[in-house]
Parts: C-alpha cells; structure tokens; sequence
C-alpha cells in the first residue's frame, strides 16, 4: 500500500478516479456505454474522443518540457495545420476524394514539421530560451493561419478527412485511434531506443550530458519537431471533426491545457524524469473536468477557474520550498509533542 | 566572464572618453525603436494621403492606451527577468467586475476601487507564490490567468454593457487641443502611469533593485537589497496596472465581456520587447515599452489605411518584429557573456 | 594532526606587525558545519586582527568557502560561535553580517554588471532627497570612493563595460563605503594580470593601514607572500595551521595543503615504472595547447599504457589542461595530435570519436545524471556515441552494467537505483563505468578520488593501475601527492597556469614535488 501510494502516478489516477466518481454521483449512467449502429456511445467514449487532440499535444509537450524546454507556439501550429489542410481540400479540383485528403493531410504534417524545425533552430543552434524562442511563433502563427485562409473559415466536404475528427472504426472513434496509436508509438520509440534516455540526461544536467559526449543540438531539434509534428496532428484532428478550418478559434489555448496534462502527470517542469502514461492520465483529467463541471450545474465556462486550482495546487506540490514548509511544520510539531511527552 | 577585452577602458583618460562620446548604451534600443516608428511613419506618409497627420499620431495613443498602461507593468516585471502571462484575462476580469458592480448599483468611485483592488491582490498573490514557494512565473501566472477567466464566467457568461453615466461620459468625453487636436481623457492616464513608472524606475530605491534582481539576483542579495520585496511587488504592480488597463478598456468598450482581451498579454509582452526590454531582465526603459506599444499601434494604421492589406498582417508583422528583437538580444547577450 | 607554529597568537596578542596589544576582530570558535554527507567545518577556530591581512589557505573542499560564507552570513552554523567586534553574531544573511562591518568580494564579482559604478557601490544606502535618489550627491560620493582608490573611472558608467579587474575594485569600493570592519577578499585576483593585482595589493594595503582587517583567500602562493601577515591553513574542513607569514617557508605551507596521506593504503604492487617508447607515436599529443586566461601553451605526450601524474595546486592549470586536452573548452593556441594525426577537439563528443574520456572534477555538476539510474549513468556514454537510435541492445547492456558493478565493487549492486542516491564514491565509480564500457584509448582523470572513502579510493587507484597494464594511455590529476606518486609512470608539475617540469617517476619522494610545486622563480607575480 505504501508502495503504491509512493508510485508516481498515484495522485493523477486518485485525482481521475475522484473526478469520475463525483460524476457517476451527478449522473448515474455515466459509466455506461452502449453500442449503436456499430458504434460505442457514452460519457466516456466523449471523453476519450474529445481529450484526443489534447492528449497528442501533451505527448509532444511531454518530451520538450523533459528538456527543460517548453512550446507555446503548439496552438498556432494546431490552427495552421487545419487550415493548410482544409485550404488544399477546398481548393483541389477533387475535393471530395481519399487522394486528395491524405495529400492534404501530408502536406499539413510537412508544414508542421518546417515549423517544428523552425523552432528547434532558435531554440539549440541560436540558444534562445524556450518560452521565448516559441512565443514568436505563438504570436505570428494565428496571423499565418489566416495568411493561408485568407481570413475565412474553410469549410471542407471530404468523407476521409471527415473521418479524422469525427469517423468510427472497429466501433472506437478513429481520433481516440490515431491518439492512442502515436501514444503508443512514442511510448516505443523513447524506452526502445535511446531517445527517451538522453532527452531525460539533457534535462536533468545539460553539462554532464554535453560532457559525456550527447549531441544535445539534435536532441532539442528532434523533441521540437516532434512537439509541433503532435500540435499538427491534433490541428487536423479539430479541424476534421468540425469539417472547417478556423484560425483563430481552432486550437485556442490548447498549449496550456497540453502544459497542464504535463504537470499534472508528475512531469516536472525543471525538465528530467518524464512518464507518458502521466501525460495520458493528466490529458483525460483535464478533458474529464471539462465534461464534469456542466454535468454538476456550474456554467461550462467556469471549468477555467478549476483548471486555475489544479494548475496551483499542483505546483504547490511538487514545489520543494512549499513541501519543506509544510514538512517542517510538521516536524517542529512533532518536536513539541515529544517535548510535551519529556 | 570576458578576461579578453581588458585593459584600455581602465587606462582611458577622462578626454578621450569625451572625444569617443556615444549615447548611454541603455537607450541604444530605445533609439532604435524610435527610428523604427519614425521610418514607418515615413514609408506611411509617402504611400498613403493623411498618414502623416498629427491626429493619427494622437489617435495611436488614444486606440491604445489601455495597452501602454498594461505594457508598464509588463515592463517592470520583464526587467526583473519575470513573465505575466495573466493580464489579457485580468482586463477581461475587470471590465466584468466594472461592468457587474455598475449594473448592480454601486457608485462609479466604489467599483473603480474594487477593480483595482482585486487586480492588485491577483498580482500580490501570484508574486507571493513566485517568490515565496519559488514557482516558475510562467506557471504561477498561467494560473493566475485560467483563475482570472474563471472569474470572469463566474459572474457572467455573457457581456454586460456598462449604461453608467459617469462611465459614459469619461468615454465620450475629448480633450480639444490646439489645431483641431483632441485626445482622450484616458490618454492622459495612460502618460501619467508613464511617468510614474519612470518616476519610480529610476529616482526610487525600489526601482533600481528592480534593475538589480534583474541583473543577477544573486548579487543583489549579497548587496543586501530586500529581493523579496521587489519580485512581489512588481507582480502587485503589474496586477494594478491590468486592472488599470482594464479600465480603461471598459471605458473603451463600454461593455464588460469575458472574451475580452483574449491575448492581449501577447501584444503587452511583444510592445516590452519591441521597446527593447531585455526579456532576461536587467536592461530596458519603461519609455521604450511605450514606443514599442506606438509600433504595434502603426502596424494596425498601416494595415487599416491600405485597406487591401488585411487584418492578420498585423499579427505575422507583431511576430516578425518580435523574432527580429529576440534574436537582436540573443546576440546583445552573448557579446555580454563571452 | 593539528601543528600550530610555534608562534602562533596567544589569545590577545600582539597585533600581527607587532605593536600594541589588540583584541581580534573576529573571533570564530568550534565553528562545525555539516552538509548531507559531508562535514565542511570541523571544530574550526579562527582569528582575524584589525589592521592585519590574513591569508586563508587550503585546497578544493578544504573548508575555505564554508569559512567565508559562515563569517559572511550565508551559511548557518550547526556548532559554534561567531564574534564581531566584541559581540556574538548570529547572522541569519548577507544583509546581517554587513550591518556588522564585515564585508566580502567575491571571485566572480557579486554586483550587477547592468547598473552604472555608483549604484552598484551605494544602492541600498544611497543619498535620498525628498524622498528620490540623489543621483548627483550618489554620483559625487561614488567619485570620492574611487578616488580614494585610485580608480579614473566615471561613477556613472555601467559597469559591464569596465574590465574584471576595475569591477573587483568597485565591489571593493562598496565594501570600503560601508566602512567595513572587516573585509573578506574570496580569491579576488583569479582573474588579473599581474598589473591589476599590483593595483589590487596597493588599495589592500591602504585599507590595512586604515585599521582594517582584510581576510584574504587566494591558491597563488606568491601573492599570499606578498601581501599576508599572517595566514590559516585548512584541510578537509580542519585548521592544520596557522603562521606568522614572515616565520614560514612556503614548502612547509604546500605540505600542509596537500598533506601526507595518513591512511596506510596497502601498497599496489606494481611494475616498476614503465618508460614511453619515445620511437613509438603518443596516443595523444598536445603541442602548445594553451587558452589565454587558464592555460599557458603546453606541450604533452601521453603513450599508450602509461600513467601521467599531474601534480600542481589548485589554479595552478592541472585541470584546465585536462578540458582543453578534452575539448570541454575550447583551446585558442596549439594543437593536438591522436596517434599522429592532427585533430580539432571542438567539442567533448569529437574527443569522444578520437577515443578520448574524461571525468571532471565537479562530479556532482559535470558528471552525475542524479535522476538517472546506475546504469543509465553507466551507458550514457556509449550510447550517446551510438546515436539514439541505435540503443544498445538490452542483453549486452545488462551485461556490462552487471559487469562493471562487480568489477568495480559498486554498492548498492543494483542497477535500477538512482544515481543521486549512491554515496560519492560509488557515483565515482559508475562514472568511471561510463568511460570504461567506450573503452578509450586515453582517459583524464581529474580529482577522480576527492572526497570519498578511503575503500573506494584504494579500489579506484587498483582500477587506474590495471587499466595502464592493459595498454590504456591515463592523465591522473590529483591533490594528493602520495597518489599521484603511486601511480604515475611520469610526473608533470603544473604552477601558476604553466608545465613547470616532467620528470620520470624513478625515486621522486613527495618532498622532490612540494619542492617543484613550492620552488619560487622568476614567474613570481605581484
């Protein structure tokens, strides 16, 4: 029991499995999942396909917060990616064909990739910090989602592209598909290889890694890539699930609930020790919060002032400073217990 | 650590020092800001028929002020190497609390009180937690702005418009100056909190440790300068200075609206680095802040008087100049450090 | 273990010049501080006197900085008592102990190099006018501060633009400003040339004239010579002595530095010393390898399976070669040659290709992974010369992680444990693990036995001595003379940034090094 009150994905799995139990409290049926027209409906199954593009930013944040880094600029990239896709279905002569959906989804991932390495040059070869380095893209990417829109909201009629966002297969949503597949894919790729080693040495102690011998350059590179490559995919995923690309609404604030997913997953933000399977708990955390507060009669809108407790409850936590007061109170109050005793 | 370029500053003579004058190398930046206002004023003037009029100039600060009053505070922070992520949401915050109190009775005087109260407590406590239990200040406001939204949800999902008459008429009221000149009352506010915050900046004990805790804060605490003071209050600052700014906004729009200011901090953060603020800390003039809050400001004339540019030019430009200073510093930096 | 020179103070003395009887100024007794793991100060005593400049002395981790920061008020004491002018001090920060009159200036300059000279000497005590700065009253008391110090700089500059050497001033001009007691000077000329320290010593010794006692830590010997009264030896967080500086040789002083190893380690049987093939190409040739600051240029050879000790002090250069031999910096003369082929060590990963290692001294900040585990720490190397995607395979690296535990003796032997778990000695081992498993050609190893155990030393010695046997070209820098003597094929000694001398190691006695280390030359600075 102490054991696994000390693992390290206790608290998130407490905190879910609380939140789920305050909703089958205000809702009785909201475990229940039913089959309908070949497809699985209920709460959950919402949960899961709605938290889908968060859960693959986060993946993406994950691996930079690691680093010590951070991307802000992953909402932006989200919005270009929907609208470089929807702008080339729209403008292909066959607008409505498979073919033409995965080119256009190809070529969205493609420019998200350029963006990614864009990223990736300020932040290793240039050395600007992070938050910084991205914060340019956060600003001018909305811009250029619109540059590729022309400042309209592209509505697009493709069944395939459709089927991203909103489609079924084998009964499951096809973005809890795609979502649980990159999770899984990058969960491999890091413990398989190396990757997750050596990003987690470059965050923990960039010099002892630089003298060991660690190309941290391409590290960095590789992680930026990879976080807007996510960014992207979520984008097309929102983009499809609503057939239209909207540059400025798509992906809105969705790098801060990405962040949040990180944090909340016991991926500290001083970079190091990272767990994927945190991420995935924070992002359906976030996700479940989002769907509990209507659920219990408070205005949706409001979940923000939640996310605001969470945000700060848990950096209280991890917080070493905030842990010592509190330890330290406890100690000296043990103290006067044993001297009250003597 | 330069060992490098050593001795010929020490042995230099107080003449040649006079001979080789160049201005302060802190209002380098500033300049260059200035010359960038004015280059664009003059690319304006020559493209475009009444570009060059002395009320685009003095509508620049009137469509603006609000965002100069934010990008003071914004100032004050960045230079202690800090980040505020909360005040697009604050002013948010503040035109509803403005907006509900007024609807609900409260004299104008008590709910400007309230709005500036709240603002400022925000701030304390997020420099409190930022300090005190050293969180990150991009997380520790991050919070703050979901917590500010939050708020403002909570007393109304929808926009409340503001039919007070003090309020009314502070919006329409206009400073008429020489020329057929006017300027709005919330223009003077806005220079009025520029002084003030230059003021403090540099004639105050409490400005130059700002500088300092910007510029190593190791060394300020071994110069025995109270850290603890300055890296809450520039937080509170910054905080008043939203609910300010948010003022001023309602006065703007009359109208108290939840989805105002969505991404304001951006523009606030972009117009501190614009005017040459070193977003490490350390190194920036609350001026310069207001320059750079002009740029953006000219961007969006620019763009309104070609009318074939459209409106999310203003938006790559912002971020185009905002790489353009982030990578000026970078370079300003490493000559600094190696 | 503790041998005060014969002279050392009666408890109110004569003042250190010999005039008229004086209470200390400072007076710090059984001063203990302990850190996780380490004891820094040990019962440490410690006296400083009005108008005397006292030189603290010791090697890395002998206390000094724990001293400093204890008097200076950034560490608190677990034991122990600090008096200041006749009154018991606990200071609970910088700002306390300033109030007190004592005053430090640091190595690397604590000011803030973005505000002008005046503010960096007054802020926090600047003239006020109505309730503003009086940038011109500030502005004027900075220029006589400056004056006094005999520094032509204007006191509104930033001082950013003015030179290491003026900033050091400047931070001394505040401390003066202060009117301080005491001023506590933390190896303040680390980075002066000798002209900037000839400066430096005038505006010491002005101060000392005016009553001030001046705390004064350098590792330069000649400058200790030239300016201490008196001066306070630590090592491993004890006082080993304490002289008047006109009653000691400067070999007594690196004896009591560097010590003689009381632990009698079993002694290594080892070959007699192994000689270089001089017909045979070095695995590693530096030829003039030099950095303008750390390093003068420097020639050396390193042959395959021979043991190069480096002996010198702290500061003297022995590990600054080391980076440079490494490209962990990067060196601006010189050039390096791997078994005669001329290479450009830009970075630590192309010593890597060249089959280069190194194990930094700062094992904490430059080699541990702490959130790491054992083997993670261990394959961290090899796998970042592999790539991340070509991980090495799980079977062989279980295997050599198992077999470098035992080999090494690593404790706990479990492979999942965290790094910073694992006390310094055994950290030092999985670090040397990591370098194993590349198996290099040539390993530098600095100070790879400071600071831990004398069982994990012993075994890290055998190690050294083994891999030599097995053909490994090893650069073995050490405090410890015994050691370096144990195990080294050649001597060479470093002192003041320089390769002062290389001599086989046939019948060198730890007293032949001191000689070497201590000789005073024509080099003497200051």
């Amino acid at each position: 029991m102490r054991d696994l009150a000390r693992h390290r994905l206790f608290w998130p799995v407490l905190a879910l499995v609380l939140l789920l139990a305050v909703n089958v409290a205000a809702t009785p049926s909201f475990l229940q999942i039913r089959m309908q027209d070949g497809h699985l409906y209920g709460s959950l199954v919402d949960i899961a396909r709605n938290g889908a593009p968060v859960l693959l930013v986060a993946l993406g944040m994950t691996l930079v917060i690691a680093t010590r880094g951070i991307d802000l600029s992953v909402g932006a990239i989200a919005a270009i990616a929907g609208a470089v896709a929807c702008v080339h279905l729209a403008g292909s002569p066959a607008p409505a064909s498979t073919g033409t959906a995965i080119t256009a989804v190809t070529l969205a991932l493609a420019v998200c990739v350029l963006l990614g390495l864009w990223n990736g040059f300020l932040v290793s070869v240039l050395g600007i910090q992070p938050i910084i380095a991205t914060l340019v893209l956060m600003t001018a990417g909305r811009g250029l989602a619109m540059l590729v829109t022309g400042g309209q909201i592209t509505t697009v009629n493709n069944s395939f592209f459709r089927g991203l966002g909103a489609g079924y297969l084998l009964t499951l949503p096809i973005a809890v598909l795609i979502a649980m597949a990159v999770f899984a894919v990058t969960a491999l790729v890091t413990r398989r290889t190396a990757l997750g080693m050596l990003v987690e040495s470059v965050g923990v102690n960039p010099e002892a890694s630089r003298l060991a011998g660690v190309r941290s350059r391409t590290i960095l590179w590789t992680v930026y890539v990879f976080s807007a490559f996510c960014a992207g995919l979520a984008g097309l995923m929102i983009a499809a699930n609503t057939s239209a690309a909207d540059a400025n609404n798509a992906g809105l604030w969705i790098e801060l609930d990405a962040i949040l997913a990180v944090v909340i997953g016991g991926t500290s933000l001083a970079g190091g020790r990272f767990s994927l399977a945190g991420t995935l708990v924070g992002a359906l955390f976030i996700q479940t919060l989002s769907t509990t507060i209507p659920t219990i009669g408070i205005p949706a809108e409001t979940n923000y002032l939640f996310k605001a407790v969470v945000v700060i409850a848990v950096c209280l936590l991890q917080s070493p400073k905030a842990r010592a007061a509190v330890w330290r109170r406890r100690r000296d109050r043990s103290a006067l217990v044993r001297a009250g005793r003597a | 650590m330069s060992t490098v370029t050593r001795p010929e500053i020490a042995t230099r003579s107080l003449a040649d020092r006079v001979k080789g004058y160049s201005p302060p190398s802190q209002l380098l930046p500033v300049l260059a800001t200035f010359a960038l206002l004015v280059g664009m004023f003059g690319v304006g003037a020559v493209r475009y028929e009444g570009f060059a009029s002395p009320q685009v100039v003095l509508n620049l600060f009137v469509d603006n002020a609000f965002l100069i009053v934010l990008a003071v505070g914004m100032t004050f922070v960045i230079l202690t190497g800090g980040i505020d992520l909360s005040v697009g949401s604050v002013v948010a915050l503040s035109t509803m609390i403005a907006a509900a109190t007024l609807r609900a009775g409260w004299p104008p005087a008590l709910a400007i009180l309230a709005v500036l109260l709240t603002g400022t407590a925000l701030g304390l406590a997020m420099g409190l937690v930022i300090h005190y239990f050293e969180v990150q200040p991009f997380i520790a406001t991050l919070a703050g702005m979901f917590l500010a939204r939050g708020l403002c949800y909570l007393i109304s999902v929808k926009s409340i418009p503001i039919r007070d008459e003090t309020f009314q008429s502070i919006s329409a009221a206009s400073i008429t100056l020489p020329g057929e000149l006017y300027v709005t009352p919330t223009v003077l506010i806005a220079l009025a909190v520029v002084l003030a915050a230059a003021w403090v900046l540099h004639l105050t004990r409490f400005g130059r440790s700002v500088y300092a805790v910007g510029g190593s804060e190791a060394s300020a605490v071994l110069m025995g300068l109270s850290v603890a003071r300055v890296k809450v209050g520039v937080y509170a600052i910054s905080g008043f200075c939203s609910s300010l700014g948010g003022l001023l906004f309602s006065l703007y729009m009359l109208s108290g609206y939840s989805l105002h200011a969505v991404g304001m901090e951006l523009d606030a953060i972009a117009a501190v680095v614009i005017g040459g603020t070193l977003l490490t800390g350390g190194y920036g003039l609350v001026i310069g802040s207001l320059l750079g809050v002009l740029v953006l400001g000219t961007i969006q004339t620019f763009i309104s008087f070609d009318g074939t540019l459209s409106s999310w030019w203003t938006r790559i430009s912002i971020g185009a100049l905002l790489l353009v200073f982030v990578v000026l510093q970078r370079f300003f930096n490493r000559r600094e450090i190696s | 273990m503790t041998h005060m020179s014969a002279d050392a103070y009666p408890s109110s003395g004569t003042s250190p010049r010999g005039r008229t009887p004086v209470d200390p100024v400072v007076q710090m007794t059984g001063i203990t501080i302990r850190f996780p793991g380490v004891t820094a100060l040990d019962d440490v005593d410690f006296r400083l006197f009005p108008g005397e400049v006292h030189a603290l002395l010791g090697e890395n981790g002998a206390g000094k900085s724990t001293l400093i920061k204890a008097l200076t008020g950034v560490y608190a004491t677990d034991s122990g008592t600090i008096w200041v002018g006749g009154a018991e001090h606990a200071f609970t920060g910088p700002a306390a102990a300033q109030d007190a009159g004592v005053s430090t200036v640091y190595q690397e300059v604590n000011l803030c190099t973005n505000l002008s000279v005046a503010e960096n000497m007054l802020l926090g005590r600047e003239p006020r006018r109505l309730g503003r700065i009086d940038h011109r009253g500030m502005n004027r008391r900075a220029s006589e501060v400056l004056g006094r110090l005999g520094l032509d700089i204007s006191p509104r500059s930033r001082l950013g633009d003015h030179p290491i050497a003026v900033q050091q001033l400047v931070a001394i001009g505040r401390a003066v400003d202060i009117e301080a007691r005491v001023l506590v000077l933390d190896e303040p000329t680390a980075s002066l040339d000798s002209e900037e320290v000839a400066k430096l010593f005038e505006v010491v010794r002005s101060l000392r004239s005016q009553g001030v006692a001046i705390l004064f830590v350098s590792h330069f010997l000649e400058q200790v010579f030239a300016i201490s009264d008196r001066m306070t030896v630590l090592r491993n967080g004890r006082i080993v002595g304490e002289h008047l500086t006109r009653d000691v040789t400067r070999l007594e002083l690196v004896e009591e530095m560097l010590g003689r190893e009381l632990e009698v380690l079993e002694r290594l049987h080892r070959e007699p010393s192994r000689q270089p093939d001089e017909r045979r190409t070095p695995v590693l040739r530096a030829r003039g390898l030099g950095r303008k600051g750390s390093l003068a240029p420097t020639d050396l050879d390193v042959y395959d399976g021979e043991v190069i000790g480096i002996a010198g002090l702290l500061g003297s250069g022995r590990t600054e070669l080391a980076r440079l031999l490494f490209g962990a910096d990067a060196s601006d003369s010189g050039s390096v040659e791997v078994r005669g082929r001329r290479v450009a060590l830009r970075s630590p990963r192309r010593a890597v290709d060249h089959k280069i290692g190194f194990s930094s001294e700062n094992r904490r900040s430059e080699g541990v992974i702490g959130d790491l585990t054992v083997a993670e720490n261990m394959m961290l190397g090899l796998q970042a010369a592999r790539g991340w995607l070509r991980p090495v395979p799980p079977r062989t690296r279980d295997q050599l992680v198992i077999k470098h535990l035992e080999m090494l003796d690593i404790r706990p032997a479990n492979p999942d444990a965290l790094m910073r778990n694992l006390s310094g000695g055994n950290q030092q081992k999985v670090l040397l693990a990591r370098w194993l498993i590349m198996q290099p050609d040539v390993l530098l190893l600095d100070e790879p036995t400071r600071g831990i155990d004398v069982g994990a030393k012993a075994q890290i010695q055998q190690v050294v001595d083994d891999l030599a046997y097995e053909g490994m070209g090893i650069v073995f820098i050490s405090a410890e003379l015994e050691e370096v003597l144990r195990l080294s094929d050649r001597l060479v000694v470093m002192r003041d940034r320089h390769k002062v001398d290389e001599i086989p190691n046939t019948g060198v006695t730890t007293d032949d090094l001191m000689a070497i280390i201590a000789r005073e030359e024509e080099s003497a600075r200051a």
